[in-house]
């Protein structure tokens, strides 16, 4: 009887129980305030949950209580790495709702702007990733060229994050002076600057042992999911909206939709640093194709969208951004509602990190790009 | 020329005399001048290695650095110093309150103490000529380990403990190499003293870097390894365990651990100086000084000779740092155990094999060896050989760890990453595409 009892202790005591260790929502690399749940065999997770929520901000019933040029600016809080993008998807709702006839001068910034944004959120994002997995430098050499974009970004709209770029019908105000040469100026020096970050890690032994075959998604489950942005073409899924429902000027680009093979972090990399690459593709042809004339389209006093409900969704840095907005024909929504791109990209974490270790936890956070404000809205 | 400042050496050392009898001024109060003068030159070492860290990452990163405090930012380290002291040192409640206490002077006093047995230059630039000495740097910077394990543990928190953990294993692994690579070296030295093993390159005129050029890796890679710094950094990975062991110290208990990370680095590179880069001996150096009856000069010279050697190295450290990303756990385990072990073991066999044949050579008519008096001194024809076993070793090694390794996942990582494609799909067709995995 008593040795019985000995024997059960030391099988307790030699269990390797489990240990519950909260990531967050004060933790360097959660980028923001998400907090992890991670439930640990030794450093092996074996179990993973999520709490979001600590940046609610409850914009979506904000909206309802403003009038629809009074909604812009708090989109641009959404994701406020790509506030431009944010605004975009905002104000090009309510023009097709209510048939707007926006000028081809203000779709033609308006894509070279998105496109800029899209840059400066992906440099972002190569930076802090880069950060997670250990590489320091990388970070602020992705910002000395973000800094380029912010500032281009100052003169046109006065803001360097939260810039309210975008009025419903067109543009707050043209292109300034230099606006051009300030562009190409950037995109003349920018390819040398990928190549430089590619130089460092694509060959690098750390580097692709930290990332190949790490938070692998195939291309089935990332449909199911509902992923969206680079990360689902990391798994090789062909789907683009700038190219499936082009909106601006899209229509009328040239680019290419990189694609990955493996759905691995290293795959979801190479992806976002070939977007950066068509990005100034699609920047050239804009600022060479500029065209002429107004940049605002007429628009009444009151902006009334007719009774209805519409949606319409844009391609941003990070994914599919899209809006539902109900309009019950007076100067307020009725109910808008935000399709975001992060807070979907984030269910996939669960199954990517079982299995694999805690550093792989945070470099999985790093590769789908999430940013807290959109997710807690 | 530099004698004139050095006469006053001299002069201090009869003017002691006429007060003390020879024994006290030879084994009491000089080797306390000499204590005094390491622990001040280590600790200023180690405050500015932080300022050139920061400065040299500052360089590699496009920005300026520490600027605003003094010309340059020169007075930085004081002024952080400072500001620690004046901090509040916060004890969690849930702490084991004394083991916390005491567990960042154990890290300081296990690096700081390394320190006696290192020959910064011949003669009076050396502490103590302990004759086991190779043992004892062994030995006293595995204590270290202690501090990180006691800390981790009584801090009382989850991401310390972790920390702790990881910081024991990989110091636990990776001193096992670091030691089987020093036994190549000791070899061609034949002492375990840290000075016996300046002069047996000396007298032979070559650094062993060049009889070992595998065991110079393994114990560069492992001394990084040891002392937990980047690419190796995992007890402290800020972006995974927030600050690893240390996450609950804060103020001057929190810079004591600092203090001790750079003092062991300082240790590590001194070490690595004098088994493979000659420590303080440089070409010429004897011939000009010491032949000339300037010895005192000869000292000093040396002595920077040693500086600018563990310099180089410690500029090593800090670019490594600032460029690669850090490994994974059990990576770091594979690497340790997997790569550096059997490697220092066949750099074991294949020293042995060099000597056994040199000696072998020497008796059979061909002459390879000079003497055997201080450490292994050899002939250029010996020379040329042990370097040609050297450089033997590096594709022997290499061929033999891939042999072992082939089948690792780490291995052939290049091959495993894949491509990515560029599509131009067409405009305006909201279809999927099919999922394209074309294996």
């Amino acid at each position: 009887m008593h040795q019985v009892e000995i024997a059960t202790t030391q099988q307790t005591l030699l269990d390797s129980p489990q240990m519950t260790l909260n990531m967050g929502p004060q933790h360097p690399s959660t980028h923001g305030v998400l907090r992890v749940i991670l439930k640990l065999d030794g450093e092996t997770v074996i179990d993973l949950d999520c709490d979001v929520g600590y940046l609610h901000r409850g914009m979506e019933k904000i909206a309802e209580n403003r009038m629809y040029n009074m909604i812009a600016p708090y989109w641009d809080r959404l994701d406020y790495i790509a506030a431009v993008s944010n605004g975009l998807v905002w104000v090009e709702t309510v023009e097709q709702m209510m048939g707007l006839d926006v000028p081809r001068r203000a779709h033609y910034l308006r894509t070279i702007l998105t496109e800029l944004n899209r840059i400066a959120s992906h440099l972002l994002w190569l930076g802090t990733h880069a950060l997670d997995i250990g590489a320091v430098t990388i970070l602020l050499w992705a910002f000395r060229e973000r800094e380029e974009i912010l500032k281009i970004f100052e003169r046109q709209f006065g803001a360097r994050l939260t810039c309210h770029a975008w009025r419903i019908g067109g543009m707050p105000n043209d292109a300034y002076d230099d606006f051009e040469s300030d562009v190409r100026q950037f995109i003349n020096n920018f390819p040398n600057r990928i190549d430089e970050y590619e130089t460092v890690l694509n060959e690098n032994r750390i580097w692709l042992s930290r990332t190949v075959g790490i938070g692998i998604i195939t291309g089935e489950e990332a449909v199911a999911i509902g992923l969206s942005g680079p990360s689902l073409r990391g798994s090789g899924v062909a789907w683009d909206i700038r190219k499936s429902r082009p909106y601006a000027a899209y229509g009328e680009m040239d680019f290419d939709v990189p694609l990955g093979e493996n759905g691995d972090t290293y795959d979801r990399y190479l992806v976002r640093m070939e977007e950066m690459r068509q990005a100034l593709r699609i920047i050239r042809q804009g600022i060479d194709n500029l065209p002429d004339g107004p940049v605002n389209a007429k628009v009444p006093k009151l902006i009334k969208p007719p009774i209805g409900d519409y949606y319409h969704s844009i391609e941003g840095p990070k994914g599919e951004i899209g809006c539902y907005l109900v309009s019950d024909g007076t100067q307020q929504p009725w109910r808008v509602r935000v399709r975001p791109p992060c807070f979907i990209n984030l269910q996939a974490l669960k199954q990517m990190s079982i299995g694999h270790l805690v550093a792989d936890v945070v470099a999985i956070i790093g590769t789908l790009d999430i940013v807290l404000g959109e997710i807690d809205r | 020329m530099l004698l004139a400042f050095l006469a006053p050496l001299n002069f201090v050392d009869s003017l002691l005399l006429k007060f003390f009898s020879e024994q006290t001024v030879n084994y009491v109060i000089w080797p306390f001048i000499q204590v005094g003068a390491v622990v001040t030159i280590t600790a200023l070492w180690v405050a500015y290695a932080t300022y050139l860290e920061r400065k040299i990452s500052a360089f590699m990163q496009a920005r300026l650095g520490p600027m605003r405090v003094g010309p340059w930012g020169l007075l930085q380290p004081i002024a952080d110093g400072l500001k620690l002291l004046v901090k509040e040192d916060f004890i969690p409640e849930s702490a084991d309150r004394w083991i916390f206490f005491i567990a960042p002077y154990i890290a300081v006093v296990a690096a700081f103490i390394v320190m006696a047995v290192v020959p910064f230059g011949p003669d009076w630039a050396v502490i103590a000529d302990v004759n086991i000495g190779v043992l004892f740097v062994l030995a006293v910077s595995s204590v270290g380990v202690l501090a990180l394990i006691l800390a981790g543990w009584s801090s009382n928190s989850k991401y310390a403990l972790l920390g702790a953990l990881r910081s024991s294993a990989q110091m636990v692994s990776y001193e096992v190499s670091m030691g089987l690579a020093i036994i190549g070296a000791l070899m061609f030295a034949r002492t375990l003293s840290l000075s016996g093993i300046v002069v047996a390159q000396q007298s032979d005129t070559i650094w062993f870097l060049l009889y070992q050029p595998i065991g110079f890796m393994i114990f560069l890679i492992s001394g990084i390894a040891e002392n937990n710094r980047a690419p190796f950094d995992l007890p402290e990975a800020e972006s995974e365990l927030v600050a690893g062991f240390h996450t609950e110290y804060s103020g001057f208990r929190w810079s004591l651990f600092f203090m001790a990370e750079y003092a062991a680095m300082v240790v590590v590179t001194a070490v690595a100086t004098t088994l493979y880069l000659g420590g303080w001996y440089f070409p010429f150096v004897y011939r000009f000084t010491e032949a000339k009856g300037h010895h005192n000069a000869y000292v000093v010279v040396s002595l920077i000779v040693f500086l600018a050697k563990a310099g180089l190295l410690l500029y090593l450290y800090f670019w490594l740092r600032w460029t690669l990303p850090r490994f994974r756990y059990d990576q770091l385990m594979d690497l340790g155990w997997k790569w550096l072990l059997p490697a220092a073991l066949i750099n074991i066999v294949v020293s042995a094999i060099a000597i056994v044949t040199l000696q072998g050579l020497n008796g059979s008519g061909i002459h390879t060896i000079k003497s055997m008096s201080n450490g292994l001194n050899l002939t250029p024809t010996g020379k040329g050989i042990a370097i040609g076993f050297g450089v033997l070793n590096l594709f022997l090694t290499a061929g033999i760890l891939s042999l072992i390794n082939w089948r690792s996942r780490d291995f052939n990582l290049k091959k495993q990453r894949s491509k990515i494609r560029l599509v131009d799909l067409p405009k305006g067709k909201p279809a999927v595409a099919p999922v394209a995995s074309e294996q």
